[in-house]
Protein backbone atom coordinates (compact mmCIF):
# COMPACT_ATOMS: atom_id res chain seq x y z
CA UNK A 1 0.00 0.00 0.00
CA UNK A 2 3.16 2.76 0.48
CA UNK A 3 2.98 3.01 -3.85
CA UNK A 4 -0.57 5.25 -2.58
CA UNK A 5 1.51 7.06 -0.73
CA UNK A 6 -0.99 7.43 2.18
CA UNK A 7 -1.33 10.04 4.96
CA UNK A 8 -3.55 10.55 7.86
CA UNK A 9 -6.01 13.28 6.77
CA UNK A 10 -6.52 11.45 2.98
CA UNK A 11 -7.24 8.44 4.76
CA UNK A 12 -9.40 9.86 7.36
CA UNK A 13 -10.85 11.81 4.85
CA UNK A 14 -11.49 8.46 2.59
CA UNK A 15 -13.09 6.79 5.76
CA UNK A 16 -15.43 9.72 6.54
CA UNK A 17 -16.25 8.74 2.82
CA UNK A 18 -16.50 5.13 3.05
CA UNK A 19 -18.73 5.43 6.29
CA UNK A 20 -20.65 7.48 5.46
CA UNK A 21 -21.68 5.56 2.02
CA UNK A 22 -22.22 2.16 4.10
CA UNK A 23 -24.39 4.46 6.44
CA UNK A 24 -26.37 5.97 4.22
CA UNK A 25 -26.75 2.31 2.40
CA UNK A 26 -27.98 0.63 5.69
CA UNK A 27 -30.52 3.55 6.15
CA UNK A 28 -31.92 3.20 2.71
CA UNK A 29 -32.58 -0.59 3.20
CA UNK A 30 -33.84 -0.19 6.85
CA UNK A 31 -35.94 3.03 6.17
CA UNK A 32 -36.39 3.22 2.47
CA UNK A 33 -37.78 6.81 1.34
CA UNK A 34 -39.64 8.00 -1.64
CA UNK A 35 -38.28 10.54 -4.02
CA UNK A 36 -39.66 14.30 -3.03
CA UNK A 37 -38.71 18.14 -4.16
CA UNK A 38 -37.37 20.44 -1.85
CA UNK A 39 -35.71 23.09 -2.10
CA UNK A 40 -33.50 22.01 -5.07
CA UNK A 41 -35.19 22.39 -9.19
CA UNK A 42 -35.77 18.17 -9.51
CA UNK A 43 -37.24 15.68 -7.78
CA UNK A 44 -34.29 13.65 -5.68
CA UNK A 45 -33.95 10.59 -3.22
CA UNK A 46 -31.90 11.12 0.03
CA UNK A 47 -29.13 9.01 -2.06
CA UNK A 48 -29.30 12.18 -4.80
CA UNK A 49 -29.17 14.78 -2.19
CA UNK A 50 -25.85 13.22 -0.46
CA UNK A 51 -24.17 12.99 -3.73
CA UNK A 52 -25.32 16.96 -4.50
CA UNK A 53 -24.18 17.61 -1.02
CA UNK A 54 -20.51 15.99 -1.61
CA UNK A 55 -20.18 18.15 -5.26
CA UNK A 56 -21.36 21.20 -3.62
CA UNK A 57 -19.02 20.55 -0.37
CA UNK A 58 -15.89 20.09 -2.83
CA UNK A 59 -16.69 23.30 -5.20
CA UNK A 60 -17.08 25.19 -1.66
CA UNK A 61 -13.56 24.63 -0.77
CA UNK A 62 -12.35 24.99 -4.42
CA UNK A 63 -13.84 28.17 -4.14
CA UNK A 64 -12.41 29.10 -0.98
CA UNK A 65 -9.09 28.17 -1.92
CA UNK A 66 -9.78 30.13 -4.87
CA UNK A 67 -10.26 33.15 -3.57
CA UNK A 68 -8.74 33.95 -0.04
CA UNK A 69 -5.77 32.67 1.99
CA UNK A 70 -7.80 31.73 5.16
CA UNK A 71 -8.18 28.58 7.05
CA UNK A 72 -10.28 26.18 4.74
CA UNK A 73 -11.83 24.73 8.28
CA UNK A 74 -14.24 27.94 7.27
CA UNK A 75 -15.16 26.37 3.71
CA UNK A 76 -15.57 22.81 5.75
CA UNK A 77 -17.60 24.79 8.49
CA UNK A 78 -20.01 26.19 5.17
CA UNK A 79 -19.99 23.08 3.65
CA UNK A 80 -21.62 21.47 6.80
CA UNK A 81 -23.97 24.32 6.92
CA UNK A 82 -24.91 23.28 3.51
CA UNK A 83 -24.93 19.78 3.77
CA UNK A 84 -26.99 19.99 6.73
CA UNK A 85 -29.66 22.77 4.23
CA UNK A 86 -29.67 20.15 1.59
CA UNK A 87 -29.99 16.96 3.38
CA UNK A 88 -32.86 18.02 5.07
CA UNK A 89 -34.83 20.84 2.91
CA UNK A 90 -33.08 19.89 -0.38
CA UNK B 1 -48.28 8.72 -4.76
CA UNK B 2 -44.35 7.95 -4.71
CA UNK B 3 -43.24 4.28 -3.82
CA UNK B 4 -40.36 3.84 -1.72
CA UNK B 5 -37.11 3.24 -3.98
CA UNK B 6 -35.85 -0.72 -3.41
CA UNK B 7 -32.54 -0.68 -3.07
CA UNK B 8 -31.87 -4.49 -2.54
CA UNK B 9 -31.23 -5.35 -6.55
CA UNK B 10 -27.70 -2.67 -6.45
CA UNK B 11 -26.16 -5.69 -4.36
CA UNK B 12 -26.24 -7.28 -8.19
CA UNK B 13 -23.72 -4.89 -8.97
CA UNK B 14 -21.28 -5.64 -6.38
CA UNK B 15 -18.97 -7.31 -8.75
CA UNK B 16 -19.00 -4.55 -11.37
CA UNK B 17 -17.89 -2.35 -7.87
CA UNK B 18 -15.03 -4.57 -7.64
CA UNK B 19 -14.18 -3.94 -10.58
CA UNK B 20 -14.39 0.08 -10.80
CA UNK B 21 -12.77 -0.25 -7.27
CA UNK B 22 -9.64 -1.60 -8.79
CA UNK B 23 -9.57 0.49 -11.92
CA UNK B 24 -10.64 3.75 -10.87
CA UNK B 25 -11.13 4.36 -7.34
CA UNK B 26 -8.11 3.15 -6.02
CA UNK B 27 -6.14 5.37 -8.78
CA UNK B 28 -8.52 8.38 -7.71
CA UNK B 29 -7.44 7.98 -4.15
CA UNK B 30 -3.88 7.79 -5.14
CA UNK B 31 -4.26 11.00 -6.67
CA UNK B 32 -5.89 12.83 -4.14
CA UNK B 33 -2.87 11.33 -1.71
CA UNK B 34 -0.56 12.70 -3.91
CA UNK B 35 -2.31 15.90 -4.39
CA UNK B 36 -1.52 16.73 -0.86
CA UNK B 37 2.22 15.39 -0.65
CA UNK B 38 5.61 17.27 -2.40
CA UNK B 39 6.79 13.96 -3.83
CA UNK B 40 10.25 13.37 -4.20
CA UNK B 41 10.32 9.75 -4.62
CA UNK B 42 8.14 6.62 -3.52
CA UNK B 43 9.73 7.14 0.29
CA UNK B 44 10.64 10.51 0.25
CA UNK B 45 7.47 12.84 0.40
CA UNK B 46 6.66 15.72 2.46
CA UNK B 47 2.66 16.69 2.98
CA UNK B 48 1.64 20.76 2.05
CA UNK B 49 -2.09 20.25 2.91
CA UNK B 50 -3.54 22.29 0.07
CA UNK B 51 -0.60 24.32 -1.11
CA UNK B 52 -0.92 22.62 -4.82
CA UNK B 53 -4.42 23.69 -5.00
CA UNK B 54 -4.19 26.95 -3.90
CA UNK B 55 -1.22 26.90 -6.57
CA UNK B 56 -3.21 25.75 -9.69
CA UNK B 57 -6.49 27.26 -8.89
CA UNK B 58 -4.10 31.07 -9.06
CA UNK B 59 -1.90 29.76 -12.29
CA UNK B 60 -2.59 31.99 -14.68
CA UNK B 61 -1.74 28.74 -17.29
CA UNK B 62 -4.23 26.97 -15.63
CA UNK B 63 -7.05 29.51 -16.00
CA UNK B 64 -6.09 30.68 -19.44
CA UNK B 65 -6.27 26.82 -20.25
CA UNK B 66 -9.53 26.72 -18.72
CA UNK B 67 -10.51 29.81 -20.38
CA UNK B 68 -9.52 28.41 -23.87
CA UNK B 69 -11.33 24.96 -22.85
CA UNK B 70 -14.43 26.90 -22.18
CA UNK B 71 -14.22 28.91 -25.26
CA UNK B 72 -13.23 25.98 -27.44
CA UNK B 73 -16.03 23.36 -25.71
CA UNK B 74 -18.83 26.47 -26.70
CA UNK B 75 -17.53 27.23 -30.45
CA UNK B 76 -17.87 24.15 -31.40
CA UNK B 77 -21.15 23.24 -29.58
CA UNK B 78 -22.56 26.54 -31.05
CA UNK B 79 -21.45 25.13 -34.92
CA UNK B 80 -22.20 21.17 -34.14
CA UNK B 81 -25.61 21.39 -32.78
CA UNK B 82 -27.46 23.84 -35.25
CA UNK B 83 -25.37 22.15 -38.08
CA UNK B 84 -26.18 18.62 -37.21
CA UNK B 85 -29.68 19.12 -37.36
CA UNK B 86 -29.60 20.55 -40.54
CA UNK B 87 -28.11 17.45 -41.43
CA UNK B 88 -30.47 15.07 -40.13
CA UNK B 89 -33.53 17.34 -41.67
CA UNK B 90 -31.24 16.80 -45.00
CA UNK B 91 -31.58 12.91 -44.36
CA UNK B 92 -34.65 11.48 -46.43
CA UNK B 93 -36.83 9.63 -43.65
CA UNK B 94 -36.69 6.22 -46.26
CA UNK B 95 -35.78 5.23 -49.59
CA UNK B 96 -32.56 3.07 -50.46
CA UNK B 97 -29.92 5.64 -49.96
CA UNK B 98 -30.82 6.10 -46.59
CA UNK B 99 -28.53 3.19 -45.33
CA UNK B 100 -25.48 4.87 -47.28
CA UNK B 101 -25.97 8.25 -46.25
CA UNK B 102 -26.16 7.05 -42.48
CA UNK B 103 -23.12 4.79 -43.06
CA UNK B 104 -20.80 7.63 -44.85
CA UNK B 105 -22.18 9.91 -41.77
CA UNK B 106 -20.80 7.85 -39.36
CA UNK B 107 -17.35 7.32 -41.11
CA UNK B 108 -15.31 10.38 -38.99
CA UNK B 109 -17.03 8.81 -35.97
CA UNK B 110 -14.99 5.66 -36.60
CA UNK B 111 -11.49 7.09 -37.31
CA UNK B 112 -8.78 7.36 -34.70
CA UNK B 113 -8.55 10.83 -32.72
CA UNK B 114 -5.08 10.54 -33.90
CA UNK B 115 -5.40 9.70 -37.30
CA UNK B 116 -7.98 12.70 -37.26
CA UNK B 117 -5.17 14.86 -36.22
CA UNK B 118 -2.99 13.65 -38.91
CA UNK B 119 -5.23 14.00 -41.33
CA UNK B 120 -6.10 17.71 -40.86
CA UNK B 121 -2.20 18.66 -39.97
CA UNK B 122 -1.27 17.09 -43.84
CA UNK B 123 -5.09 18.69 -45.22
CA UNK B 124 -4.30 22.30 -43.72
CA UNK B 125 -0.83 22.60 -44.66
CA UNK B 126 -0.22 25.76 -46.21
CA UNK B 127 2.51 24.31 -48.67
CA UNK B 128 1.18 20.40 -49.57
CA UNK B 129 -2.45 20.41 -47.81
CA UNK B 130 -5.37 21.02 -49.98
CA UNK B 131 -7.37 23.59 -47.38
CA UNK B 132 -3.68 25.38 -46.73
CA UNK B 133 -2.97 25.61 -50.34
CA UNK B 134 -7.18 26.69 -51.29
CA UNK B 135 -6.62 29.59 -48.57
CA UNK B 136 -3.73 30.73 -49.78
CA UNK B 137 -4.77 30.99 -53.25
CA UNK B 138 -7.92 33.07 -51.66
CA UNK B 139 -4.65 35.69 -50.47
CA UNK B 140 -4.91 35.21 -47.10
CA UNK B 141 -1.95 34.35 -45.83
CA UNK B 142 -2.61 31.03 -44.13
CA UNK B 143 -0.01 28.86 -41.47
CA UNK B 144 -1.83 27.38 -38.44
CA UNK B 145 1.61 26.39 -37.00
CA UNK B 146 2.59 30.51 -36.83
CA UNK B 147 -0.64 31.68 -36.41
CA UNK B 148 -3.15 31.28 -33.25
CA UNK B 149 -6.37 32.58 -35.42
CA UNK B 150 -5.53 29.73 -37.58
CA UNK B 151 -4.78 27.10 -35.61
CA UNK B 152 -8.04 27.82 -33.79
CA UNK B 153 -9.51 27.97 -36.70
CA UNK B 154 -8.31 24.86 -37.70
CA UNK B 155 -9.01 22.80 -34.70
CA UNK B 156 -12.56 24.27 -35.00
CA UNK B 157 -12.82 23.19 -38.24
CA UNK B 158 -11.55 19.50 -37.58
CA UNK B 159 -13.91 18.97 -34.43
CA UNK B 160 -17.27 19.80 -36.35
CA UNK B 161 -15.90 17.87 -39.34
CA UNK B 162 -15.23 14.87 -36.59
CA UNK B 163 -17.72 15.46 -34.71
CA UNK B 164 -20.94 16.77 -36.24
CA UNK B 165 -21.85 13.34 -37.61
CA UNK B 166 -22.62 12.32 -33.82
CA UNK B 167 -25.05 15.51 -33.90
CA UNK B 168 -26.87 14.65 -36.83
CA UNK B 169 -27.34 10.52 -36.19
CA UNK B 170 -28.73 11.57 -32.82
CA UNK B 171 -30.71 14.36 -34.36
CA UNK B 172 -31.62 12.06 -37.16
CA UNK B 173 -33.18 9.39 -34.46
CA UNK B 174 -34.96 11.56 -32.96
CA UNK B 175 -36.61 12.69 -36.10
CA UNK B 176 -38.08 9.24 -37.64
CA UNK B 177 -39.69 8.78 -34.09
CA UNK B 178 -41.80 11.70 -34.99
CA UNK B 179 -45.19 10.50 -36.06
CA UNK B 180 -46.41 11.11 -39.93
CA UNK B 181 -49.58 12.55 -38.38
CA UNK B 182 -47.54 15.45 -36.79
CA UNK B 183 -46.48 16.12 -40.09
CA UNK B 184 -50.07 15.74 -41.60
CA UNK B 185 -51.57 17.73 -39.12
CA UNK B 186 -48.96 21.05 -39.01
CA UNK B 187 -49.77 20.57 -43.29
CA UNK B 188 -53.05 21.20 -43.20
CA UNK B 189 -52.69 23.99 -40.46
CA UNK B 190 -50.72 25.32 -43.25
CA UNK B 191 -47.17 25.68 -41.37
CA UNK B 192 -44.17 26.20 -43.04
CA UNK B 193 -40.89 24.50 -43.02
CA UNK B 194 -39.38 26.65 -40.31
CA UNK B 195 -42.76 26.61 -38.17
CA UNK B 196 -43.02 22.83 -38.64
CA UNK B 197 -39.30 22.39 -37.10
CA UNK B 198 -40.14 24.95 -34.31
CA UNK B 199 -43.09 23.51 -33.06
CA UNK B 200 -43.45 19.83 -34.50
CA UNK B 201 -39.82 18.91 -34.56
CA UNK B 202 -37.87 21.12 -31.74
CA UNK B 203 -40.18 20.52 -29.05
CA UNK B 204 -40.12 15.99 -29.93
CA UNK B 205 -36.31 16.70 -30.62
CA UNK B 206 -35.14 17.49 -26.67
CA UNK B 207 -34.27 14.52 -25.39
CA UNK B 208 -31.78 13.41 -27.83
CA UNK B 209 -30.48 17.22 -28.54
CA UNK B 210 -29.68 17.34 -24.30
CA UNK B 211 -27.69 13.63 -24.66
CA UNK B 212 -25.97 15.16 -27.94
CA UNK B 213 -25.17 18.52 -26.44
CA UNK B 214 -24.06 16.96 -22.95
CA UNK B 215 -21.98 14.36 -25.05
CA UNK B 216 -20.42 16.95 -26.93
CA UNK B 217 -19.24 19.08 -24.07
CA UNK B 218 -17.95 16.56 -21.56
CA UNK B 219 -16.20 14.99 -25.08
CA UNK B 220 -15.18 19.03 -26.45
CA UNK B 221 -13.93 19.58 -22.42
CA UNK B 222 -11.61 16.26 -22.38
CA UNK B 223 -9.96 16.58 -25.77
CA UNK B 224 -6.31 15.74 -26.15
CA UNK B 225 -5.26 13.81 -28.73
CA UNK B 226 -6.33 15.88 -32.25
CA UNK B 227 -4.60 19.06 -30.60
CA UNK B 228 -1.96 17.51 -29.27
CA UNK B 229 -1.13 15.99 -32.94
CA UNK B 230 -2.21 18.73 -35.11
CA UNK B 231 -0.65 22.10 -33.28
CA UNK B 232 1.14 20.72 -29.73
CA UNK B 233 -0.46 23.22 -28.29
CA UNK B 234 0.38 25.47 -30.26
CA UNK B 235 1.85 28.32 -31.71
CA UNK B 236 2.63 29.21 -28.02
CA UNK B 237 0.31 28.10 -25.94
CA UNK B 238 -2.29 29.29 -27.65
CA UNK B 239 -4.44 25.75 -28.19
CA UNK B 240 -2.92 24.17 -24.97
CA UNK B 241 -6.36 23.13 -23.47
CA UNK B 242 -6.35 21.77 -19.98
CA UNK B 243 -5.75 18.37 -20.60
CA UNK B 244 -2.62 18.64 -22.41
CA UNK B 245 -1.42 21.76 -20.05
CA UNK B 246 -1.55 18.49 -17.08
CA UNK B 247 0.48 16.26 -19.45
CA UNK B 248 2.98 18.60 -19.61
CA UNK B 249 2.84 18.90 -16.10
CA UNK B 250 3.02 15.07 -14.69
CA UNK B 251 4.58 13.82 -17.20
CA UNK B 252 7.19 16.67 -19.13
CA UNK B 253 7.88 18.21 -16.26
CA UNK B 254 6.99 15.46 -13.25
CA UNK B 255 5.54 17.54 -11.05
CA UNK B 256 3.76 14.75 -9.69
CA UNK B 257 2.02 16.88 -6.70
CA UNK B 258 0.43 19.83 -8.46
CA UNK B 259 -0.30 17.64 -11.53
CA UNK B 260 -2.17 15.47 -8.55
CA UNK B 261 -3.96 18.70 -7.39
CA UNK B 262 -4.49 20.03 -10.81
CA UNK B 263 -6.32 16.20 -11.96
CA UNK B 264 -8.52 16.75 -9.19
CA UNK B 265 -9.92 20.06 -9.98
CA UNK B 266 -10.07 18.86 -13.76
CA UNK B 267 -12.14 14.95 -12.48
CA UNK B 268 -14.61 17.76 -10.46
CA UNK B 269 -15.26 19.53 -13.57
CA UNK B 270 -16.28 16.89 -15.24
CA UNK B 271 -18.11 14.92 -12.54
CA UNK B 272 -19.96 18.03 -12.43
CA UNK B 273 -20.80 18.00 -16.13
CA UNK B 274 -21.50 13.98 -15.67
CA UNK B 275 -24.37 15.32 -13.01
CA UNK B 276 -26.09 17.13 -15.29
CA UNK B 277 -26.03 14.96 -17.73
CA UNK B 278 -27.51 12.49 -15.75
CA UNK B 279 -29.57 15.01 -14.17
CA UNK B 280 -30.63 16.02 -17.75
CA UNK B 281 -31.50 12.70 -18.94
CA UNK B 282 -33.81 11.97 -16.25
CA UNK B 283 -35.42 15.43 -15.99
CA UNK B 284 -36.56 14.80 -19.69
CA UNK B 285 -37.19 11.20 -19.38
CA UNK B 286 -39.74 12.16 -16.69
CA UNK B 287 -41.22 14.88 -18.72
CA UNK B 288 -42.20 12.42 -21.64
CA UNK B 289 -43.47 10.02 -19.19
Amino acid sequence: MSWMAWTLPTALFFLAIGTSLVAMTLWSLISPAPARRGLLPMETTRGDRFFITLLSSAFVHVGWLAATDASVLWASGLSLALAFVLMRWG
Amino acid sequence: MNRPQNNRAWLGVLPVLLIVAFSAVIPLMTVVNYSVQDIFDVNTRLFVGFDWYRETLRDPRFLDALLRQLGFSALVLAIELPLGILVARAIPREGRWVGLILVLLAIPLLIPWNVVGTIWQLFARPDIGLFGQLVNGLGIEFNYTAEPLHAWVTLIMMDVWHWTSLVALLAFSGLTAIPAACYQAAVMDGAGSWQVFRHVELPRLTAVLVIAVLLRLMDSFMIYTEPFVLTGGGPGNSTTFLSQYLTSMAVGQFDLGPAAAFSVLYFLAVLLLCWLFYTSVIASDGERG
